[in-house]
Protein backbone atom coordinates (compact mmCIF):
# COMPACT_ATOMS: atom_id res chain seq x y z
CA UNK A 1 0.00 0.00 0.00
CA UNK A 2 1.13 3.50 -0.35
CA UNK A 3 2.31 5.24 2.16
CA UNK A 4 0.98 8.32 2.60
CA UNK A 5 -2.41 5.77 2.40
CA UNK A 6 -1.26 3.91 5.25
CA UNK A 7 -0.58 7.28 7.21
CA UNK A 8 -3.98 8.31 6.53
CA UNK A 9 -5.72 5.28 8.23
CA UNK A 10 -4.03 5.02 10.99
CA UNK A 11 -5.51 8.78 11.68
CA UNK A 12 -9.04 7.87 10.45
CA UNK A 13 -11.75 7.00 12.89
CA UNK A 14 -13.89 3.84 12.54
CA UNK A 15 -16.75 4.56 15.04
CA UNK A 16 -17.61 7.13 13.28
CA UNK A 17 -21.62 5.73 12.15
CA UNK A 18 -22.46 5.64 8.70
CA UNK A 19 -24.69 8.79 7.79
CA UNK A 20 -25.99 10.73 4.25
CA UNK A 21 -26.59 13.73 2.87
CA UNK A 22 -30.37 14.37 4.37
CA UNK A 23 -30.44 12.58 7.36
CA UNK A 24 -30.53 14.52 10.78
CA UNK A 25 -27.85 14.15 13.36
CA UNK A 26 -26.17 15.34 16.40
CA UNK A 27 -22.82 15.93 16.71
CA UNK A 28 -21.63 15.71 20.14
CA UNK A 29 -18.12 18.45 19.70
CA UNK A 30 -15.43 18.78 22.18
CA UNK A 31 -14.50 22.55 23.04
CA UNK A 32 -12.23 23.98 25.08
CA UNK A 33 -12.35 26.80 27.26
CA UNK A 34 -9.48 27.48 28.77
CA UNK A 35 -8.40 24.63 31.12
CA UNK A 36 -11.99 22.97 31.04
CA UNK A 37 -13.26 21.02 28.41
CA UNK A 38 -17.17 20.62 27.73
CA UNK A 39 -19.08 19.34 25.26
CA UNK A 40 -21.66 21.08 22.22
CA UNK A 41 -23.99 19.06 20.02
CA UNK A 42 -25.20 20.59 17.26
CA UNK A 43 -28.12 19.27 15.68
CA UNK A 44 -29.58 19.38 12.23
CA UNK A 45 -29.42 17.97 8.42
CA UNK A 46 -26.68 17.15 6.56
CA UNK A 47 -26.12 18.82 3.59
CA UNK A 48 -23.12 17.83 2.12
CA UNK A 49 -20.05 15.47 2.38
CA UNK A 50 -16.57 15.28 1.14
CA UNK A 51 -14.42 13.02 0.52
CA UNK A 52 -10.91 12.17 0.96
CA UNK A 53 -9.47 10.36 3.36
CA UNK A 54 -8.44 12.36 6.95
CA UNK A 55 -9.42 15.21 4.75
CA UNK A 56 -13.34 14.46 5.05
CA UNK A 57 -15.71 17.07 6.40
CA UNK A 58 -19.27 17.32 6.25
CA UNK A 59 -21.78 20.17 6.71
CA UNK A 60 -24.55 20.52 9.04
CA UNK A 61 -27.09 23.01 9.19
CA UNK A 62 -29.94 24.11 11.47
CA UNK A 63 -32.43 26.65 11.82
CA UNK A 64 -31.82 28.57 15.40
CA UNK A 65 -34.10 31.28 15.73
CA UNK A 66 -35.19 31.85 12.33
CA UNK A 67 -31.39 32.15 11.26
CA UNK A 68 -29.57 29.44 9.59
CA UNK A 69 -26.79 28.07 11.42
CA UNK A 70 -23.84 26.18 9.44
CA UNK A 71 -21.28 24.25 10.47
CA UNK A 72 -18.76 22.41 8.91
CA UNK A 73 -16.64 19.70 10.69
CA UNK A 74 -13.69 17.43 10.01
CA UNK A 75 -15.05 13.88 9.61
CA UNK A 76 -11.94 12.16 11.41
CA UNK A 77 -11.24 15.15 13.84
CA UNK A 78 -10.56 13.99 17.70
CA UNK A 79 -12.69 16.95 18.94
CA UNK A 80 -16.00 15.15 18.14
CA UNK A 81 -17.27 12.99 20.54
CA UNK A 82 -19.68 11.18 18.77
CA UNK A 83 -22.54 11.42 16.09
CA UNK A 84 -25.74 10.80 16.71
CA UNK A 85 -28.19 9.84 13.63
CA UNK A 86 -31.69 11.28 14.86
CA UNK A 87 -33.47 10.28 11.06
CA UNK A 88 -32.33 9.03 7.77
CA UNK A 89 -33.69 11.25 5.14
CA UNK A 90 -35.28 10.80 1.72
CA UNK A 91 -33.60 13.26 -0.46
CA UNK A 92 -32.67 12.91 -4.39
CA UNK A 93 -29.06 14.64 -4.39
CA UNK A 94 -25.83 14.55 -3.11
CA UNK A 95 -25.16 18.24 -2.43
CA UNK A 96 -28.55 19.64 -0.64
CA UNK A 97 -27.53 23.28 -1.51
CA UNK A 98 -31.65 24.35 -2.28
CA UNK A 99 -32.63 23.76 1.39
CA UNK A 100 -30.39 27.13 2.17
CA UNK A 101 -33.53 28.91 -0.04
CA UNK A 102 -36.39 27.01 1.32
CA UNK A 103 -37.69 28.04 4.75
CA UNK A 104 -40.50 26.35 7.18
CA UNK A 105 -42.76 23.67 6.01
CA UNK A 106 -41.04 23.35 2.57
CA UNK A 107 -37.47 23.01 3.87
CA UNK A 108 -38.55 19.39 5.59
CA UNK A 109 -37.23 15.98 4.85
CA UNK A 110 -38.89 13.50 4.14
CA UNK A 111 -38.49 10.43 6.40
CA UNK A 112 -37.18 7.28 4.55
CA UNK A 113 -38.95 4.18 4.38
CA UNK A 114 -37.55 0.92 5.91
CA UNK B 1 27.27 19.27 11.93
CA UNK B 2 26.52 16.04 10.81
CA UNK B 3 22.81 15.02 11.12
CA UNK B 4 22.16 15.02 7.50
CA UNK B 5 19.83 12.83 5.65
CA UNK B 6 18.85 12.31 1.58
CA UNK B 7 15.36 11.19 1.30
CA UNK B 8 12.56 11.21 -1.30
CA UNK B 9 9.32 13.67 -0.97
CA UNK B 10 6.50 10.84 -0.93
CA UNK B 11 3.63 13.86 -0.55
CA UNK B 12 1.85 15.69 2.08
CA UNK B 13 -1.32 14.97 4.46
CA UNK B 14 -2.45 16.19 7.71
CA UNK B 15 -2.39 15.30 11.23
CA UNK B 16 -4.37 16.03 13.72
CA UNK B 17 -2.21 16.65 16.89
CA UNK B 18 -3.20 18.09 20.22
CA UNK B 19 -6.87 20.01 20.83
CA UNK B 20 -7.70 18.61 17.26
CA UNK B 21 -5.90 21.18 15.43
CA UNK B 22 -5.33 20.03 11.51
CA UNK B 23 -2.48 20.40 10.71
CA UNK B 24 -0.20 20.06 6.68
CA UNK B 25 2.81 17.76 7.23
CA UNK B 26 4.82 16.57 4.18
CA UNK B 27 6.21 12.66 4.43
CA UNK B 28 9.27 12.07 3.34
CA UNK B 29 11.13 8.88 2.69
CA UNK B 30 14.54 9.68 4.93
CA UNK B 31 17.84 7.34 4.54
CA UNK B 32 18.74 4.19 4.82
CA UNK B 33 21.74 6.28 3.09
CA UNK B 34 24.64 4.15 2.87
CA UNK B 35 28.52 5.08 3.15
CA UNK B 36 30.43 4.81 0.15
CA UNK B 37 33.56 6.92 0.73
CA UNK B 38 35.23 8.43 3.61
CA UNK B 39 37.16 11.95 3.17
CA UNK B 40 39.79 12.61 5.49
CA UNK B 41 41.29 15.98 6.45
CA UNK B 42 45.07 14.39 5.18
CA UNK B 43 44.21 13.08 1.57
CA UNK B 44 40.81 15.17 0.93
CA UNK B 45 41.32 18.66 2.65
CA UNK B 46 38.49 18.05 4.65
CA UNK B 47 36.30 15.64 6.79
CA UNK B 48 33.13 14.21 5.23
CA UNK B 49 31.67 11.03 4.14
CA UNK B 50 30.04 10.20 0.78
CA UNK B 51 26.83 8.39 0.91
CA UNK B 52 24.32 6.87 -1.56
CA UNK B 53 20.46 6.89 -1.31
CA UNK B 54 17.93 4.14 -3.37
CA UNK B 55 20.52 1.35 -4.09
CA UNK B 56 19.60 0.25 -7.97
CA UNK B 57 21.18 -2.57 -10.68
CA UNK B 58 24.42 -2.87 -11.12
CA UNK B 59 23.47 -2.34 -15.26
CA UNK B 60 22.33 0.77 -14.73
CA UNK B 61 25.55 2.60 -13.39
CA UNK B 62 27.52 3.30 -15.56
CA UNK B 63 31.48 2.30 -16.02
CA UNK B 64 33.37 5.07 -14.19
CA UNK B 65 31.19 5.29 -11.29
CA UNK B 66 30.87 1.17 -11.17
CA UNK B 67 34.24 1.70 -9.92
CA UNK B 68 33.54 3.58 -7.92
CA UNK B 69 30.68 1.53 -5.91
CA UNK B 70 32.54 -2.37 -6.43
CA UNK B 71 35.13 0.24 -4.14
CA UNK B 72 32.56 0.04 -1.26
CA UNK B 73 31.35 -3.44 -1.59
CA UNK B 74 29.22 -3.85 -4.90
CA UNK B 75 26.67 -0.94 -3.53
CA UNK B 76 24.90 0.46 -6.36
CA UNK B 77 23.29 3.52 -5.70
CA UNK B 78 20.87 6.39 -7.38
CA UNK B 79 22.19 9.19 -5.86
CA UNK B 80 25.13 10.18 -3.85
CA UNK B 81 25.66 13.17 -1.59
CA UNK B 82 28.47 14.35 0.77
CA UNK B 83 28.02 14.74 4.74
CA UNK B 84 30.43 16.62 6.57
CA UNK B 85 31.35 15.07 9.69
CA UNK B 86 33.68 16.23 12.37
CA UNK B 87 35.67 12.70 12.55
CA UNK B 88 35.06 10.41 9.07
CA UNK B 89 37.31 7.42 11.19
CA UNK B 90 33.83 6.88 13.27
CA UNK B 91 32.23 5.24 10.26
CA UNK B 92 32.33 2.66 8.40
CA UNK B 93 32.36 2.35 4.73
CA UNK B 94 29.04 -0.28 3.96
CA UNK B 95 27.50 1.11 6.79
CA UNK B 96 23.71 2.27 6.99
CA UNK B 97 22.35 5.84 8.16
CA UNK B 98 18.60 5.90 9.43
CA UNK B 99 16.07 8.20 9.85
CA UNK B 100 16.94 7.12 14.10
CA UNK B 101 19.46 9.66 14.06
CA UNK B 102 16.59 11.98 14.44
CA UNK B 103 14.30 12.68 17.16
CA UNK B 104 10.26 13.41 17.67
CA UNK B 105 10.55 17.67 17.94
CA UNK B 106 13.69 18.27 16.22
CA UNK B 107 13.75 21.20 14.13
CA UNK B 108 15.38 20.42 10.73
CA UNK B 109 15.79 22.55 7.62
CA UNK B 110 15.14 21.02 4.00
CA UNK B 111 16.79 21.53 0.68
CA UNK B 112 15.50 20.56 -2.75
CA UNK B 113 14.88 21.59 -6.42
CA UNK B 114 11.64 23.51 -7.06
CA UNK B 115 9.05 22.52 -9.40
CA UNK B 116 10.21 23.98 -12.67
CA UNK B 117 7.52 27.06 -14.17
CA UNK B 118 9.19 27.44 -17.47
CA UNK B 119 9.16 30.74 -18.63
CA UNK B 120 6.77 32.91 -16.34
CA UNK B 121 5.60 36.03 -16.61
CA UNK B 122 5.40 38.89 -13.98
CA UNK B 123 1.78 37.95 -12.38
CA UNK B 124 3.16 35.06 -11.57
CA UNK B 125 6.94 35.37 -11.11
CA UNK B 126 6.50 38.13 -8.97
CA UNK B 127 3.17 38.61 -8.25
CA UNK B 128 2.60 41.70 -9.65
CA UNK B 129 -1.39 42.79 -9.21
CA UNK B 130 -1.71 43.33 -13.38
CA UNK B 131 -4.60 45.15 -14.99
CA UNK B 132 -8.32 45.44 -14.81
CA UNK B 133 -9.72 42.04 -16.34
CA UNK B 134 -12.42 44.39 -18.09
CA UNK B 135 -14.03 47.73 -18.29
CA UNK B 136 -12.78 48.27 -21.93
CA UNK B 137 -8.94 47.13 -19.99
CA UNK B 138 -6.90 45.93 -22.53
CA UNK B 139 -3.47 45.41 -19.69
CA UNK B 140 -4.07 41.75 -18.09
CA UNK B 141 -1.30 40.66 -17.03
CA UNK B 142 1.34 42.66 -18.18
CA UNK B 143 4.59 44.35 -16.55
CA UNK B 144 3.43 47.98 -17.49
CA UNK B 145 6.56 50.94 -17.81
CA UNK B 146 9.89 49.13 -16.49
CA UNK B 147 10.87 52.69 -16.15
CA UNK B 148 11.76 56.64 -16.63
CA UNK B 149 12.69 58.17 -19.82
CA UNK B 150 15.88 60.18 -20.92
CA UNK B 151 16.86 60.36 -17.14
CA UNK B 152 18.01 57.74 -16.51
CA UNK B 153 17.80 56.25 -19.90
CA UNK B 154 17.74 52.85 -19.05
CA UNK B 155 16.67 50.00 -17.37
CA UNK B 156 17.70 49.60 -13.85
CA UNK B 157 19.50 46.11 -13.34
CA UNK B 158 17.65 43.35 -11.00
CA UNK B 159 14.51 44.79 -12.50
CA UNK B 160 11.55 42.47 -12.25
CA UNK B 161 10.45 41.04 -15.52
CA UNK B 162 9.37 37.47 -16.95
CA UNK B 163 11.99 34.48 -17.16
CA UNK B 164 12.32 31.01 -16.40
CA UNK B 165 10.66 30.34 -12.77
CA UNK B 166 11.49 27.43 -10.42
CA UNK B 167 13.47 24.44 -10.74
CA UNK B 168 15.99 25.99 -8.39
CA UNK B 169 17.78 24.78 -5.19
CA UNK B 170 15.65 25.92 -2.49
CA UNK B 171 15.95 25.71 1.23
CA UNK B 172 12.99 25.66 3.82
CA UNK B 173 14.00 26.15 7.44
CA UNK B 174 12.52 25.36 10.98
CA UNK B 175 10.37 22.56 9.90
CA UNK B 176 9.02 20.33 13.24
CA UNK B 177 9.56 16.61 13.22
CA UNK B 178 6.51 15.25 13.77
CA UNK B 179 6.64 12.01 13.34
CA UNK B 180 9.22 9.35 13.13
CA UNK B 181 9.32 5.79 11.85
CA UNK B 182 12.62 4.46 11.40
CA UNK B 183 11.20 1.34 10.85
CA UNK B 184 9.91 2.30 7.84
CA UNK B 185 12.42 5.41 7.18
CA UNK B 186 9.66 7.46 7.03
CA UNK B 187 9.77 11.23 8.60
CA UNK B 188 6.85 13.40 8.67
CA UNK B 189 7.41 17.42 9.11
CA UNK B 190 5.27 20.05 9.06
CA UNK B 191 5.09 22.71 6.49
CA UNK B 192 5.87 21.99 2.75
CA UNK B 193 9.39 20.93 1.84
CA UNK B 194 10.35 21.96 -2.21
CA UNK B 195 9.98 19.89 -5.37
CA UNK B 196 7.44 17.24 -6.26
CA UNK B 197 6.50 14.14 -5.41
CA UNK B 198 9.51 11.80 -5.81
CA UNK B 199 11.72 14.61 -5.90
CA UNK B 200 15.36 14.32 -3.88
CA UNK B 201 15.56 16.28 -0.79
CA UNK B 202 18.68 16.72 1.84
CA UNK B 203 16.96 17.02 5.53
CA UNK B 204 19.71 19.01 8.20
CA UNK B 205 19.35 18.94 12.20
CA UNK B 206 19.63 23.20 12.91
Amino acid sequence: MNVIEMIEKEQMRLDIPDFKPGDTIRVHARIKEGEKERIQTFQGVVLRKRKGNTGATFTVRKVSYGIGVERIFPLHSPNIDRIEVITRGRVKRAKLYYLRKLRGKAARIKEKRT
Amino acid sequence: MGKKLIGKKLGMTRYFIEDGVSVPVTIIKAGPCVVIQKKSSEKDGYEAIQVGFETQEEKRVNQPLKGHFKAAGDIFCRYLAEIRVDDAAAFEVGQEIKSDIFEIGDIVQVSGRSKGRGFAGVTKRWGFSGGRKTHGSRSHRVPGSIGMSATPGRVFKGKKLPGRMGNQRITIKNLEILDLRPEQDIIALKGSVPGSRNSLVEIVKI
